[in-house]
Parts: structure tokens; sequence; C-alpha cells
């Protein structure tokens, strides 16, 4: 085991009752995932049906991005699309056909759905049927639903990869799956500590493209580098894979933990982990204690945006010496989140869902020295004097594994030196 | 079904949310899925806005579909009324609410709360964000103007500006300042910053500014009708169009037209010598339809460009902008894709575009220079410094605006003095002119252009037309930001001719048949 970690309480926050709430919810819905997940998976499109307003969240969520030729799109259902629904069918085949014939590039399109294709029960499986065969063997149709009414802003990259598990060929080999769409200079760090580690072969879901893909079977392994995977990790299991429970890998901590647990399972000591993970280990840990100095001692207060909420309280206060007032998260899936859970020391308010007026109400009444939010709130907090960090950026920034540790750690130090610096009053 | 990636209007709640942003003392409770509060991320960031938009939303899921949604809705309503305590109500459904048929209206007049709650039917299958807007202020006007007692002094109101507005907050000083000149004051300004009570005193006035057609019209017509109200036709942007405006609104309020023109610069800054060059730049004009024809006037009538061709977004616009362009010899675009815009603008080869934040990108990709003249923009089109579109200083700020991407005479002189220069090569480009970078084709957007070359680039003629070594030579003598057009022009120029070499004579032929 790693010495220079703190100790770990028995139960962290595992028994601490959660404060379950519904009301306004301000927060993305599953659309917003399509924004990193086309730039992982190179030879996908996505095409959401829905409204104007799917196209214009797209829009306003991915920034510039919007100019550069994305490999998504939103077919706009109109007037006539909502009349009847033979003919909502026919129209997507064309507005497929379209699409494929502009883009021969394109090897695996997903049909997204949306609250108004959902609300009108638009059958887009039936659809990604009809278009597979129509399309085969140049291009893989899959659906799921991004929609607001079921998915909360990155349980959309969980329905997309828990809609592509039931597709993977059936294997008999161990291997193991690595999964959840990382960035690829994190990726590579990750499958270089496992080869280092003795682990393989190692497979990653999402693969880059659709002819890098793999089988998984009964003797699978797979292990979740991120928290929101819920459904994924359903699926792979109903595939008879088997999971590795471990916290995830943000901080120097949680990788190493990670990696140990993963170690554990292909039969590797942690002292193999140790010893390889020494380097890595030793710069990560002073690379956090240089950019963490203005976090110490502050207290932090999450309002529920992406799931990363409990690791990334586990991180900040176990590594950088913060205080947890409350950790909000819009879903809390035990199965997956139970490592972090009993790391992170007893005392936050844990909450589930979210009643946004409420929950307003008490980071006012908690005075937190830094709050964590989506950039609806981030302005209207900051104009009360509260310093915020925005939520959007801890999903498309490297931050997992040992060289991002600092970056995770600065991107929530940055906002209070920016206050500590600013010598002119803010009205 | 219609396939986009860009949109120039988001849907027609986003509107009504402008309104409501826009005013104080309103709040709007929208039904509307969990997800649909991006859209206040428009308001804090894009516009920077230091308070939540004063919005509710229902939020719903799927588990609540079926009765429980429209008990959702009047929890929502009672609970915003509690918390907030605004002074009147806007209720409506986002687009996946209005397919589950709640009414929102009915049910929030079924509450029965101690104050004006106005319901909004807004079709998102159908209209768009503008329409949104102008609407949604239309239905707070019937709902609360009210015929009351003139103001003992010339007045007139305000109306149009918008949160998310292209520049509004600074036109509405500019105008106030217009006003008051003519010694006439601003009764009520609306939306923008406007109590409900305050829209209930509209009538006072003599007379209504209509600032932005968009997002102001129906409320006008309305006031015109209802509140015996005129209003002015003419958007005072530029000189010749703030100078119409003032006898416009001398004529309404029986005053005289007086206009202090001592910080009007635009006039002689484009009389000077240094702006010769910009004699005949062919420029193309995109946005939404006021703010492109007040461009197109500006354009023509006072910087000295030509109007290569011009266009809007918003087809509630389509009939002017088609009457405009016809008077100005082009034809109108009107189309919300903005493939076609692209496509436009690359046949017709500008020397600059007016447009949006997309003509911005459009213009980056064709190595085109491109200054910003109208929604949608981004965050650093709400800038801190004053820069109005209207009015005197609205002039000042369009001339420095649209000159700035631009290479000014001087240095256009200096850069053909020393094109043979090392440093002046055509790799080097300009330090600070990124539309003038030598254009790099990205992978897809390479294979985007080989898809779409059989129709694009089929000329005329299919002779094969090859450049002779000296001609080549010659071309490059040519000032790098004029080359390509020379090339092109020479080509199509020699293959109309049937000629199938370039000589050098060949391209100073050209020339000389291009010339004006």
């Amino acid at each position: 085991m790693n010495d220079h970690s703190p100790p770990t309480p028995s139960r962290g926050c595992l028994d601490t009752p959660v404060l379950k709430e519904r009301g306004q919810h301000e927060v993305f819905c599953g659309l917003t995932s399509i924004v990193w997940l086309h730039r992982k998976m190179q030879d996908a499109f996505f095409l959401v049906v829905g409204s104007r307003t799917c196209a214009h969240l797209l829009q306003s969520a991915a920034g510039v991005m919007i100019f550069a030729e994305p490999r998504f799109a939103t077919a706009i259902l109109e007037e006539t699309d909502l009349a009847g629904m033979a003919d909502a069918q026919e129209e997507l085949d064309r507005v497929v056909h379209e699409l494929l014939a502009r883009r021969p590039d394109i090897r695996q399109l997903f049909l997204v759905g949306s609250c108004p294709s959902e609300v009108i029960k638009l059958d887009l499986a039936k659809a990604a049927e009809r278009l597979t065969v129509a399309h085969a063997p140049n291009v893989r149709v899959l659906n799921y639903s991004g929609s607001g009414i079921e998915t909360t802003f990155t349980q959309g990259e969980d329905a997309c990869l828990a809609a592509m598990v039931p597709v993977l060929p059936e294997t008999q080999a161990r291997e193991l799956l690595l999964v959840g769409a990382l960035p690829d200079v994190v990726e590579e760090q990750a499958l270089g500590l496992l080869e280092a580690i003795g682990v393989g072969p190692v497979r990653v879901l999402p693969a880059h493209t659709k002819a890098e893909e793999y089988g998984v079977g009964p003797n699978t392994v797979f292990a979740l580098t991120q928290p929101f995977l819920g459904e994924t990790h359903a699926a792979l299991i109903r595939r008879g894979a088997q999971h590795i429970p471990a916290p995830m890998p943000f901080g120097e901590e949680g990788t190493t933990r990670f990696l140990e647990a993963i170690a554990a399972e292909f039969g590797i000591g942690a002292d193999v982990v140790a010893r390889v993970t020494e380097g890595p280990r030793a710069r990560a840990r002073a690379a956090i204690a240089k950019v963490s100095e203005p976090l110490r001692g502050k207290r932090i207060f999450f309002f529920p945006d992406s799931q990363l909420e409990i690791p990334l309280a586990r991180f900040l206060t176990r590594e950088c010496g913060m205080d947890a007032v409350e950790v909000g998260t819009p879903y809390l899936t035990r199965d997956i989140l139970g490592p972090d859970l009993a790391l992170l020391p007893a005392g936050p308010r844990i909450s589930e869902g979210q009643d946004v007026d409420r929950q307003l109400a008490r980071v006012r009444a908690d005075k937190p020295d830094l709050t964590v939010c989506g950039l609806g709130l981030a302005n209207p907090l900051e104009a009360e004097g509260l310093a915020t960090k925005w939520a959007i950026e801890l999903v498309f920034t490297p931050v997992h594994f040992y060289e991002q540790a600092a970056d995770l750690a600065s991107l929530f130090a940055r906002p209070l030196r920016r206050r500590a610096a600013l010598r002119v009053e803010a009205t | 079904m219609k396939l986009t990636v860009w949109t120039y209007e988001g849907p027609p709640h986003v509107g009504a949310m402008r309104v409501a942003t826009a005013m104080k003392g309103l709040h709007y409770v929208l039904h509307a899925p969990q997800g649909d509060t991006y859209a206040d991320l428009l308001f804090t960031m894009i516009e920077r806005r230091n308070h939540r938009p004063p919005v509710t939303y229902t939020t719903f899921q799927a588990r609540d579909l079926g009765s429980d949604t429209a008990n959702l809705f009047k929890t929502a309503c009672l609970e915003a009324y509690d918390r907030f305590r605004p002074q009147a109500m806007i209720v409506g459904a986002s687009c996946t609410a209005e397919l589950i048929q709640d009414d929102p209206g009915g049910m929030a007049e079924t509450i029965g709360l101690p104050i004006p709650v106005i319901p909004l039917e807004l079709p998102s299958y159908q209209r768009k964000e503008n329409f949104g807007a102008d609407e949604t202020f239309l239905q707070i006007c019937r709902h609360l103007a009210r015929p009351v007692e003139k103001t003992a002094h010339p007045s007139a109101n305000l109306i149009g500006p918008t949160a998310l507005g292209f520049r509004h907050r600074d036109d509405i000083t500019e105008v106030t300042a217009l006003l008051e000149d003519m010694g006439i004051s601003v009764n009520v300004c609306a939306p923008y910053d406007a109590t409900p009570e305050d829209i209930t005193r509209l009538g006072a006035a003599q007379f209504n500014v209509l600032m932005y057609p968009e997002t102001g019209e129906s409320a006008c017509r309305w006031m015109e009708r209802e509140l015996g109200l005129p209003y002015t036709k003419v958007v005072p942007i530029g000189v010749g169009a703030t100078r119409d405006f003032v006898a416009e609104v001398a004529a309404l309020a029986g005053t005289e037209p007086k206009f202090d023109e001592s910080r009007l610069r635009l006039p002689w800054y484009s009389a000077s010598v240094d702006s010769t060059y910009l004699t005949g730049k062919r420029v193309f004009l995109f946005g939404d339809g006021t703010h492109v024809a007040a461009a197109a006037r500006i354009a023509r009538d006072e910087m000295g460009f030509e109007v290569a061709g011009m266009g809007c977004y918003n087809r509630e616009m389509a009939r002017p902008i088609r009457a405009l362009a016809r008077e100005y010899g082009v034809e109108a675009l009107i189309t919300d894709d903005y493939l076609e815009v692209e496509a436009t603008i690359e046949a017709l080869a500008p020397e600059m575009i007016l447009g949006t934040q997309m003509e911005r990108h459009i213009g980056k990709r064709l190595g085109i220079p491109c200054a910003v003249i109208s929604a949608p923009v981004h965050v650093q089109d709400f800038p801190a410094r004053y820069s109005p579109q209207m009015g005197i200083e609205g002039a000042n700020v369009i001339f420095d605006t649209w000159v700035h991407p631009l290479v000014m005479g001087l240095e256009e002189h200096l850069l053909t003095m020393f094109r043979e220069d090392f440093e002046f090569h055509d790799a080097a480009g300009p330090s600070h002119h990124g539309g003038h970078a030598p254009r790099v084709l990205g992978e897809t957007e390479a294979a985007h252009r080989a898809e779409k070359a059989p129709e694009a680039a089929a000329p005329a003629s299919s002779v094969e037309v090859v450049w002779l070594p000296a001609a080549e030579k010659e071309l490059k003598k040519i000032p790098f930001f004029v080359r390509g057009k020379a090339k092109r022009n020479t080509e199509t120029f020699a293959s109309e001719r049937g000629q199938s070499e370039i000589s050098v004579e060949t391209l100073y032929e050209a020339k000389a048949h291009y010339a004006r």
C-alpha cells in the first residue's frame, strides 16, 4: 500500500443519509455529451432528432466547435412531421440518406432521441434497424436517448455507450475493458501505466473507430474511468463481464487505488504498482502540493451537474485539504461510487437531484469559499460575492490520472487566486 | 424534417426569455423539460448578466408525463409567485410541453394569483426567436397598457430593445440623447429595464420610437391602433438614416429637427484621402433585416463600397429586403441555412463580409475580412466599452469597425511597394490580419469542398487553362491579398475566350477587362 496517503476513514460517507430533492433542475440534458463524444469517436456521426431548441442547445454548448464541420447535427422536427408517424419515419430515412451521401467517411450513425421525439413516441429503434439494413455493410446505425426527460448531462455518454454494448461481438478472451471517453492524452497515459504494471490486453470503450472494436464476454473484466456510466455498467454485466470496483482515477491517491484494484484482479500485487508508479506519484504529489496552497482549509459546495462531484470532493478533501460543505450529484449510483464514498471523510451533506431555489438558499446560508456550479448560476453567484468554479470545464479538460492531477487542483485554485489578485470592486 | 447544424435563431421561448430578462418585476414560468435551462447561460455568459434570468422552469421528467405535469406547472407558478413576488407573470410552454398539451395559460388562470398572468402561444415548430420576442412583448402590452393622460412635456417611448440584443444597451443611450437634443424626453423604454407598471404608462407618450422592428413592431402597431400612438419607421443606423430619423421625429413631435453633429466623424473620415482605397470594395451583407438594410445604405452612400449581395435570415423581413436588393441591383438571399450563405459568398467572392458571428467564421475560412453587424453574436460583441450602432456615435463606431479588418490605404501601398521583400512574401501574411493569412484547408474541409466541387467549380467553358511560366511569375508580383481574385478573373477571361494558355498578355488583358 501507499504509505503517503492520509488514513482512510472506515466508512467515510457510506452511511451519510442522502438528501433527495425534486424540483427545478438547473442542468444540461444528455444531448450535451455529443459535443465531446463525437471528438472521441472519429468515424461516428450523431444525428439528433429533435426541435430547434435541441439544435440551439448544441450550438450553445459547442461554442466555436460548431464551425469546424462537426460530426453532429439536428434533424429539426417540423409541423408536418408531428401530423402522422409513418411520415416522420420516411422523413428520417430521407435525412439520413442525404447525410450519409454527404459524409461517406461515416461508419457509425447514432440516432439520438430528444424530448420532442420521445413525447411523440417516434420509434428510433425501429428506424435504426431499418437504416442499418439499408446502409450495410458500410454504416452501422444505433439509437439512444439523450433527452432531458430521461438523461442529465453526462448520462448522455452513458446512454450512448450502453447502446453499443449489445452489438459488440462475443468473446471468451480475458481482457480488460476501460470504460469512459477520456481525452487521447489521458487514455495513452492510462494504457501505458497498465502495460507497465503487466495488465493486458486492454481495450477501451468507446474505441476511436468502429474498425478497432473487440469482443465482450464472461471473461471480460471492466473498470470505469467515469462515474456516470450506470447503464453501461448494467449492460456489460448483462453480457457476463465482471466489474472491478475502484475509486475514480482523480488525483494521486485515486489513480493509485484505481490501478491497484485492477492489478489485484489480474493477480498483481500492490508492490508492483508502487514500483511502476513511483515516479509519476511523486511528481503528482509535488505538483498538487504546489498548486493547492490556496485550497487548504477552504470550504467547497457542489451543485449537481455531472456525477463527478463525489470523486472530486474526495480528491479535494483528501489531497488538497479542503472541507466539503455540500456535495450535490444528479444521481448517486452506489455500485459505482461506493469506493469513493467510503474515502470521502464524513461531514458534508450529500444531495441527489435538485430543487435549485432551495439549494441556492442553502449555499447562501453556508457561504462556502468556493462553489462548483453550472454557467447559468456562476456569474449570478459571483455577483452575490461567492467565488465559483464552473463545472462543465471539468468534463472537457484532461483531469484524470497522475500527470493531470495538479491541473485538476489548479482548476479549483485559480478562481480563488483570481479573487485574491483583483483590486477593484465588482458590482 | 430539416437537417441543421447552425441556427441563426433559437426557438420562440428564447425570444420570450429575452423580453422577460430585459424587464424588471416580471417573471416567466416556462413549462419545459429538464435541460431547457441551458438558455440561462446565454444571458449569464454571453451578455454577462449578474443575475439569473427571471424564469422558473417546471423541468418535468419522463416519470412525470401524464397528469402529473399539470400539477407540476401549477406548483411552479405558486412557488415562483411566493418567492419572487413579481408585478406580473408570463406563462407558456417550450417545444416539448407544446406537445403534451397542458395549456399553461388556462392552468395559470385557475390558480387565481393576485397579479396579471399573461399566457403566451408560441408555435415552436413554425416560428423562431424573434417572433417569440415580438409576440411576447405584444401580449404584455395588450394585457397591461391602457389609455392614460399624456405627459406635459413632449415624450416618446423607446420600443424593441431586449436582453441579448446586439448593442441594444448603448443604442438606448444614443437614441435618448438624440431625442433630448430636440427637447423630447423618454417616457418608457421597453422591454429593456421596464417594469409591468411602466407598461401601463406607455400611452402617456406622444409617439413611439420603434428601435428594432424584429422585436417591437407588433406592439407598435397595436399601440398605434389602440392608444393612438404613431411610431417611427426609420431606424437611425448611419448618418443619412439618423438625419432622416431626426426629421421624422421632429414631424411627429411638432418640434424643430435639431441634430448636434459636432461629434460626428464618419463623413470626414470617409472623405479623407486614406479612405480612397475603400472605393468600390465589394461587400456582402447578411444578418437580421433591420441591420442589413441600414448597413446597405451606409456601405454604398457613406463608405463608397459596392454592395455585391445582401440577405437576411429572418423571414419576417424577407419582403423589405427583397425590395431593397432590387434597388441595389443585386439578388436577395433569404435563408436560415448557413451553407447557402457560404455558397453565395464563395460565388460572389466579395472583398469584405458584413454579417453575423457565422459569417465571421465563413470569412475566416475563405480568407475574406469580416465585420459583425447583427445578432447572433458571441461574447466579444457585448463589449464593456460604449459601442452603439445608432445615432452619431454609432456612425463613428461603424466606421472604425468596418475599416479595421481591411488593409488601409497607406498600409496597402507599402505592402505593394515591398511585395518582394522577404518579410512581405506570400506565406508571411500581415501580422495582425488573420483574415489575410494564406488559406490552409483542413482535411475534412478539403473533402467537403471536393464533394461540392462538381457543381461549384464547373466553368462556363470546359477548356483546360494553363499558366505559362512568365505569366505565373508576373502573377506572383501581384499583392497576395488580391492575387486570388486576379487569378480567378484571368482564368475566367481566358476560358470565356477559348484560350488554353495564359501569357503575360492575357493577364494584363484580363486586368484591363475587369478594371473599374
